[in-house]
């Protein structure tokens, strides 16, 4: 029972923020509101048992990337979102059609699933521990390739951003 | 214990979400952020299908995608600061020189 409750309390803050997101017109309200979806989607992973990544969401996602954001609408001064005209087909078609669409779809996933298992806690084995021997045993090779990823990020980042001197 | 369904349907809501905004938002930051929100969907599922499979291999996943999104983060931003540079505007509809 506690777990169907904080289930539903995390996912309506992911909801709400989620929402807010489309509805607020300032940058900064969007940036704030992605790391409350960030937040609770890291208690959502703690009720799945998996705990590093959990630790993780909120270390790199909500810190380090949204700081980036954060920043970066700083930087560049961004004011209000300015206004150009929505297109009616999109309201009349548009909106309808993907209520719809998710009705349908949570009707199949919820309804028609066979199995309707559920997901454990405590059943799942995610510490740090667990993950680090896939991460350097099977998946070692893709692991060190991410490092030579964030590499050329890293300096695409820096010569991308540079202001060029002439 | 909640059914798998449900994680599944939140994290399709919060992909909708995402591509609701990435169409209908003007500002290429608030673009980009919606994209990181699909991203965080995605996640989810992987997430829960791991637990329902009782294999640790979405976690591992996630990792990557987490990894990959800091990667595009960081460049993404930086492309953004330079269009600011050149266009002196966020608005997605002013970057036009590509259309006829």
């Amino acid at each position: 029972m506690i777990h169907y409750l904080l289930f539903f309390i995390f996912a309506a803050f992911a909801v709400a923020g989620a929402i807010n997101l489309l509805a607020q017109k300032h940058p900064i309200a969007s940036a704030l509101s992605l790391i409350v979806v960030m937040g609770s989607l890291a208690g959502e992973y703690m009720l799945l048992g998996a705990e590093f990544v959990a630790a993780i969401q909120v270390i790199v996602y909500a810190g380090a990337i949204m700081v980036l954001f954060v920043f970066t609408i700083m930087l560049l001064n961004a004011g209000e979102e300015e206004h150009s005209r929505g297109s009616k087909v999109a309201m009349i078609l548009g909106v309808p059609a993907m209520i719809a669409g998710l009705v349908m779809g949570a009707w199949v996933l919820v309804a028609r699933d066979p199995a309707n298992t559920p997901v454990g806690v405590g059943a799942m084995y995610g510490s740090a521990h667990d993950i680090a021997e896939q991460l350097f045993r099977r998946f070692l090779l893709p692991f060190e390739i991410t490092s030579v990823l964030i590499l050329i990020a890293i300096m695409g980042a820096v010569v991308l951003a540079r202001k060029e001197e002439r | 214990m909640v059914p798998l369904a449900f994680y599944l349907v939140l994290s399709a809501f919060l992909f909708a979400c995402g591509i609701t905004g990435f169409l209908i938002k003007r500002n290429i930051i608030t673009i980009f952020m919606s994209i990181e929100l699909m991203l965080n969907a995605v996640n989810l599922s992987f997430v829960a299908f791991a637990a329902y499979w009782k294999v640790l291999d979405g976690q591992v996943f996630v990792f990557f995608v987490m990894v990959v999104a800091a990667a595009e983060a960081a460049v993404g931003l930086a492309i953004i600061i330079s269009v600011f540079r050149t266009r002196e505007t966020l608005n997605v509809d002013r970057v036009n020189l590509l259309k006829l």
